[in-house]
């Protein structure tokens, strides 16, 4: 009834790409990446903190060089049609193809990420400059929306941990918060204020550091579109959806709860952890199961505790009543 | 009122207004522009379940139960339109098909139902029709957007049973108006249930509060109006 579309994580990848034509493509990206970084203001304190320097691949569908590694859950990956036309990303239009039809308008290369906060490293860093492009992993995750719906995605990326590192925040960040670039001639959704933009979210210290915790540059073993967040997003698969931030333009180490939109704009519907979990019914969504994207118009499944990775995380939870801080 | 004794004491089978409606161009004219949205979506589910392309998207069911609910409300929006294009316009033959633009409405409220019924709660419950039951409990008590549809669904009910010529001249035209007055409540319900259920700040249920406000507001100026002509010929 349902078959694998690209099982893309099964071939080595020199079939993906032959390694020759994919350095070649890097030299003339990282020559034209090297340009644009000098065309931004106020890059004077670029560092080298988790990259190698090289130009970042860009553009919806390009290629990555990655490895496959055991974070892979077995049910069948969401058709990629699905994965990239349907979504939540209200910058562009809350209509589920809203983003695929209007997200290409956004420029994501060059990209800089803003590094604020309670740490040592801080300022304006290119993307190529947080993200090793040469050391990227695969990890097969399920995506739970808090609308109830799921999907399995082979994201492209690095663990988020080691990034957040290399900025070495001090004693006093218990708190990362994120926040998703805003451009309103680019983002046709935010002329309307659906939320407070710019987007963010936010993650304890702890959490942030919890190995499941990934930076997606892209899916099914290219580049993201846009409509996915490029060209750098969260996935943080034991939380609902919208924890896991799309289009980052920056990153801020605080030693308070940063806000997040949702919380901001529904407090009693959508907390700061939002960790997935089918015993808190949401006041629009029982969560206790989920219809499954491209599973089938009869498509369901029981909605897991963490949404499965419970092994992983139930830890960072230990005493703490998951009703209350939902 | 005249219009409405009338009918009482000379035995017309059909209401006044009604009459020469069969041979109307607006009869079937009216009729298929109603069915249209309802025949359109049984067409694409045709088409999904032959495994054809179509146009539901990655969750049928979620466009299914926007389609539904979105055409459920316009149409009972346009129901309420008709009096004011009557009254502002010189298309007085509108009021024709006004009953049936209602019914079109409860039609397609009933089908927004019964697919959450169906689609939903069934096959969320296991295909088990008390576990399904179960479900509609909790969300009508636990969900506010449900409360209020729910509600508004209900309210409907009575207004398509009475809709028939008999049931007009059983309950007298003073009474039938007076119960056919529960569409404001209703529509007011279902614009209440279409904006708690979008997320954040939306643009699309102020625009159908605005419209539905608008409707209401001439309504009132109407009934003003011909109270103070009222105060003015007794004077």
């Amino acid at each position: 009834m349902f078959r694998r579309p690209r099982e893309i994580w099964q071939s080595s990848t020199d079939s993906v790409t032959p390694k020759n034509l994919y350095l070649n493509r890097r030299k003339i990206i990282a020559a034209g990446g090297a340009l644009a970084v000098t065309g931004i203001a106020g890059c004077g304190n670029a560092q080298t903190p988790g990259g190698n320097g090289a130009g970042a691949p860009t553009g919806a569908g390009t290629p990555l060089d990655f490895r496959t590694t055991d974070y892979r859950i077995e049910d069948p990956s969401t058709p990629y049609d699905a994965v990239t036309g349907y979504n939540n990303f209200y910058e562009f239009g809350v209509g589920k193809s809203d983003p695929a039809r209007y997200a290409h308008a956004m420029t994501t290369s060059p990209w800089s990420i803003s590094v604020e906060g309670e740490a040592e490293r801080t300022g304006e860093f290119a993307l190529e400059d947080v993200i090793d492009f040469s050391n990227l992993e695969e990890r097969i995750y399920r995506l739970r929306c808090v609308e109830a719906w799921s999907m399995v995605i082979p994201w492209i990326g690095v663990p988020l941990g080691p990034v957040l590192q290399s900025f070495q925040p001090n004693s006093n960040a218990r708190y990362v918060q994120f926040e998703t670039y805003l451009n309103r001639d680019e983002m046709r959704g935010t002329r309307f204020r659906v939320l407070d933009w710019p987007y963010v979210e936010g993650l304890r210290m702890d959490e942030a550091m919890n190995e499941l915790a990934f930076l997606a540059v892209g899916l099914y073993g290219e580049v993201l579109p846009n409509q996915n967040g490029a060209p750098i997003r969260l996935v943080v698969p034991w939380k609902y959806g919208y924890k896991s931030i799309k289009s980052i333009r920056s990153i801020r180490f605080t030693s308070e709860q940063p806000d997040t939109s949702w919380n901001l704009s529904a407090p009693h519907e959508y907390g700061f952890y939002s960790n997935v979990n089918p015993n808190r019914a949401h006041p629009r969504w029982s969560q206790a199961s989920e219809r499954i994207i491209g599973g089938g118009v009869f498509g369901r499944r029981e909605t897991e505790m963490f949404n499965g990775y419970e092994d992983q995380v139930a830890s960072l939870y230990e005493g703490m009543d998951l009703l209350v801080n939902h | 009122m005249k219009a409405w004794t009338s009918w009482s004491t000379t035995r017309t089978r059909r209401l006044p207004y009604m009459r020469s409606f069969n041979r109307h161009w607006l009869k079937p004219v009216s009729f298929w522009l109603l069915a249209a949205p309802g025949l359109w979506l049984f067409w694409q589910w045709g088409l999904l379940l032959t495994g054809g392309s179509n146009a539901l998207g990655f969750n049928p069911i979620e466009t299914t139960h926007r389609f539904l609910g979105d055409t459920a409300l316009y149409v009972l929006l346009i129901s309420l339109a008709v009096s004011p294009v009557r009254a502002l316009t010189p298309w007085k033959s509108v009021l024709k098909i006004r009953r049936r633009i209602g019914l079109a409405a409860f039609w397609y409220a009933f089908l927004h139902v019964s697919a959450y019924l169906g689609l939903d709660l069934l096959i969320a419950a296991g295909l088990n029709p008390v576990g399904a039951l179960a479900g509609l409990w909790e969300d009508v008590a636990e969900r506010i957007y449900i409360t209020l549809g729910m509600l508004a669904f209900i309210g409907l009910i009575p207004l398509a049973i009475t809709s028939f010529n008999s049931m007009i001249r059983r309950l007298g035209a003073r009474h039938w108006q007076r119960l056919h007055w529960l569409v404001y409540p209703i529509a007011a319900l279902a614009v209440l249930h279409h904006g708690h259920m979008v997320r954040g700040h939306q643009l699309a249920p102020w625009i159908n509060g605005g419209i539905l406000a608008l409707l209401l507001a001439f309504r009132l100026y109407r009934a003003y109006q011909s109270r103070s002509r009222a105060i003015k010929s007794a004077a």
